[in-house]
């Protein structure tokens, strides 16, 4: 099928849905089922919409249909040495470019980089009206309307079908080491919170069970100069970086697994159960059965939230609740894109 | 009648605002008012029915709900230096001016953040984190009195962006008094938000979806090392030649800035730089970050202009010979001057490889105009700012230069560009947004905004046209004279 033979079936897929307010999935690869509230509805496979739209590296911007593996996206940009700063998590092979913008998951270069909405430069979406709509565009700066690409990132497909992204890229670090340090939770956060305002090319840090790894990329005398200032041992253990974007450590191996991100500096939130702290403090993950009221009462007042990243029930809720006036606009925006309310219901919130 | 109607609706609205608790500063006389009629899109203007000059959110809270009572206007202005009119007033609406609300709440160093008032500097902001380590990225060329709360209105960018990114990417955390008067937190101090991210959508918004009352931003560590280096170039193509090498060997530079020969010669004649005038283009790079990062890429970048044919390369030593270099950049609005009294500066931004065939067909349609134009753009990013010079006191000159300047537009739309990377649309660009959008997607646009103004008292008119006035104007996206989804009734 050609692209315009896709996008045009899709809209009257949309067009037919809609006037029969019946719900559709949409749906990439799969491999994020589990995150958010359950996948309900007829779905909407986007894995035949894919590929390379256009690519032009020495613009740093990219653009693909939505469908196309995030491996292969990857893999584009590899060749050129150049990569996706905001490390999507793929969980699982048949990851898409779509399903990774629908989620909004950044990885652990995020807080140094960037997170997948700083990178959307534009996007093309069907929405529950059936209609064929572009925003943004192929230039990494424009100011033209309101910034719905952005708004996309992390919507879970609510508001629109992906059908096509534009991402501003980056050229990937000559270098990357990882060194280490013996230290507590708290004086992990505040040193990472150090270093971070210092001209230091710190790309990740993780604490957990008294270690905390810092990773550094960039120039090699630039690495090896922070290397020298900063101490600490180089440590083996590149792939920790790998095992900690895709959830893959040890750590993550629970069956209740909370994300709470909270401002930088927040002190250790010590919830008596085993914890990761990422983002240079900004994430930190609870591999453990919560409260969720005690727990969300407990991070709001830091200025955080709670998500309920894996859990066999969510029933309760995945994503930490809305304030009133916050909500209210959620509302208005969801039955502006999908006045049927069919794109996948009840993903995000209880619309 | 009509008169009289108009004059209650005025006392009404008087009434409506002198009632506000604590009491809050209006301007109501003609001669008071006067200051407000433009922002920096000076060949436009409008007196306002009344100014006021909040001096907290709770004030302006009040003001945008009496206003929505009586069904009034309110258009928000900062410093007024916009260049799109996006702050020129409404002549039967209240003009929202915040700059009494320039208090810096708090800046946490440890956290590399600052809350800050709407009226705040962008520079200021910059002034009081440096003492830290650190500072405010995004810097518009007017930062030194441009307000950060019209910096998130428009998206505010700068020379930097390349590396450091937009306002978009340089804030946490915005409030903002929406259309119904409630105040609304968008963003927070954490990294993310739950729900749909509201402050990518408000950033940029052009005062239509809410007043904004406070900005936490985000601050970064100031480099270690500044390295500047300013090239000379037989042509553009090489210039542009240049600045694809660069980046397409893994650099990216805090700035990358170009000129074209009209620029060179101003400067030239306005400061005697020393620059060979046969120039064709001046590239000007700027690489920052860790000492010996920058070390090892100023090296590459020099070996590359030197491969791509640079007649000449001055490297700035230390910070006197960097401002030198910048001054040519810098001042080259102020030396364009010099050419003729008037001139009105575009935005568009085109993918940067089209640009030699873009310059190209500036000045083919420059010469059919009959007009003059010099180029100074952000060409790491491809946004261009290509100056048109007029006469005001010529009949018809300043039309033809907006003529000229849509012209433009339209060729950035045409190699897939946009009609603004960082001015913003106001009242300017309105026209070009029918070309760039298709009739669904204006409709969208004016969806959000119900969603956020459902009355649509906040800046009405500006930033998204109407359907209708796309409609007349006869700007709906066109190919190779086909209208594309033919199915799509446009009004």
């Amino acid at each position: 099928m050609s692209d315009e033979a896709f996008i045009t079936s899709l809209c009257e897929r949309v067009r037919d849905a809609a006037s029969r307010k019946a719900a559709l999935r949409v749906r990439g690869g799969g491999t994020k089922d589990f995150y958010g509230g359950p996948a309900t509805g007829d779905p909407v496979e986007m894995s035949a919409y894919s590929g390379v739209v256009a690519y032009e590296p020495k613009e740093l911007v990219l653009t693909v249909r939505a469908g196309t593996p995030l491996d292969e996206v990857e893999r584009a940009l590899d060749a050129q040495r150049q990569m996706l700063p905001f490390e999507p998590p793929h969980f699982g092979a048949g990851a898409t470019i779509g399903g990774a913008v629908a989620a909004g998951l950044s990885g652990p270069r995020r807080p140094y980089a960037g997170a997948v909405r700083d990178f959307v430069l534009g996007a093309r979406i069907v929405n529950g009206k059936g209609e064929d709509l572009s925003f943004g565009g192929r230039v990494i700066k424009n100011v033209a309307g309101y910034d719905v690409s952005r708004l996309m990132a992390g919507s879970l497909g609510t508001l629109g079908i992906l059908t096509e992204v534009s991402f501003k890229v980056l050229p990937r670090p000559a270098v990357e080491t990882t060194i280490a340090f013996e230290m507590d939770e708290a004086q992990a956060i505040q040193q990472a919170n150090t270093w971070a305002g210092q001209p230091l090319p710190v790309s990740a840090t993780a604490w957990q069970d008294g270690v905390l790894r810092v990773r550094l990329s960039g120039a090699e005398p630039a690495v090896a100069a922070a290397r020298q200032r900063m101490g600490g041992e180089t440590s083996p253990d590149a792939a920790h970086w790998q095992g900690l974007r895709e959830q893959s450590l040890p750590f993550f191996q629970v069956p209740t697994l909370w994300r709470v991100s909270v401002p930088q500096t927040t002190a250790p939130l010590d919830l008596g159960a085993p914890s990761l702290v990422e983002w240079g403090g900004g994430v930190r993950w609870i591999a453990a059965e919560q409260d969720a009221l005690a727990l969300r009462s407990t991070v709001e007042r830091v200025g955080g939230h709670a998500t309920l990243f894996r859990a066999a029930d969510r029933s309760g809720g995945a994503f930490h609740p809305l304030r009133p006036a916050i909500l209210k606009i959620h509302q208005r925006l969801k039955a502006a894109f999908d006045p049927a309310g069919i794109l996948n219901p009840g993903r995000m919130y209880d619309f | 009648m009509e008169a009289l109607a108009v004059a209650s609706k005025r006392e009404r609205t008087l009434a409506a605002l002198r009632a506000i608790e604590p009491p809050l500063a209006i301007v109501a006389d003609e001669e008071g008012l006067k200051p407000f009629e433009t922002d920096a899109f000076i060949s436009h203007r409008a007196t306002p029915m009344l100014a006021v000059l909040p001096e907290t959110e709770a004030q302006v809270r009040h003001i945008v709900r009496a206003c929505r009572k009586l069904g009034v206007p309110v258009v928000s202005r900062g410093a007024g230096t916009g260049i799109s009119g996006g702050a020129i007033p409404d002549p039967d609406g209240v003009l929202l001016v915040l700059t009494r609300m320039r208090r810096i709440v708090s800046l946490d160093a440890a956290a590399r953040t600052a809350m800050v008032e709407p009226g705040v500097r962008n520079l200021k902001i910059s002034e009081v984190a440096s003492a830290h380590g650190l500072f405010y990225a995004p810097d518009p060329s007017s930062q030194l009195v441009c307000s950060i709360g019209g910096n998130v209105a428009e998206n505010s960018g700068g020379v930097h962006c390349l590396k450091y990114g937009l306002t978009t990417h340089n804030i946490l955390d915005v409030r903002v008094v929406d259309g119904d008067g409630e105040p609304l937190e968008l963003g927070s101090p954490a990294l993310d938000t739950p729900g749909y991210d509201l402050l990518a959508l408000v950033t940029g918004s052009e005062g239509n979806l809410g007043v904004v009352t406070r900005v936490t931003v985000r601050l970064v560590p100031l480099p270690e090392r500044t390295d500047t280096l300013l090239a000379a170039f037989a042509s553009v193509g090489d210039a542009a030649r240049a600045v694809g090498e660069i980046i397409g060997t893994g650099i990216v530079p805090a700035a990358l800035e170009m000129m074209d020969r009209i620029v060179i010669e101003a400067c030239e004649r306005a400061m005697r730089l020393g620059f060979p005038t046969s120039a064709e283009a001046l590239l000007l790079v700027e690489l920052d970050g860790a000492e010996a990062e920058v070390v090892v890429e100023a090296g590459r970048v020099r070996t590359i202009l030197a491969a791509c044919g640079a007649t000449e390369v001055r490297v700035a030593a230390d910070a006197a010979e960097r401002e030198r270099l910048w001054r040519a950049r810098k001042g080259a609005f102020a030396a364009l001057a010099t050419i003729l009294p008037d001139f009105y500066t575009i935005d568009g931004t085109i993918p940067r490889r089209c640009l030699p065939e873009v310059l190209d067909r500036i000045f083919e349609l420059t010469a059919e105009y009959g007009l003059l134009v010099g180029n100074v753009f952000h060409a790491g990013d491809g946004n261009l700012h290509p100056c048109i010079f007029y006469d005001s006191n010529k009949p018809g000159d300043m039309e033809k230069s907006e003529a000229l300047g849509g012209r433009i537009l339209e060729l950035c739309l045409e190699v897939g560009g946009t009609i603004t990377g960082e001015h913003g649309v106001g009242v300017e660009k309105l026209r070009q947004m029918c070309s760039q959008f298709r009739a669904p997607e204006i409709e969208a646009f004016h969806a959000v905004k119900r969603a956020f103004d459902p009355e649509g008292i906040l800046n009405p008119g500006k930033a998204v046209p109407t359907l209708k006035r796309c409609a007349e104007w006869g700007g709906m996206h066109m190919h190779a004279g086909a209208l594309p989804h033919a199915q799509i009734p446009r009004f």
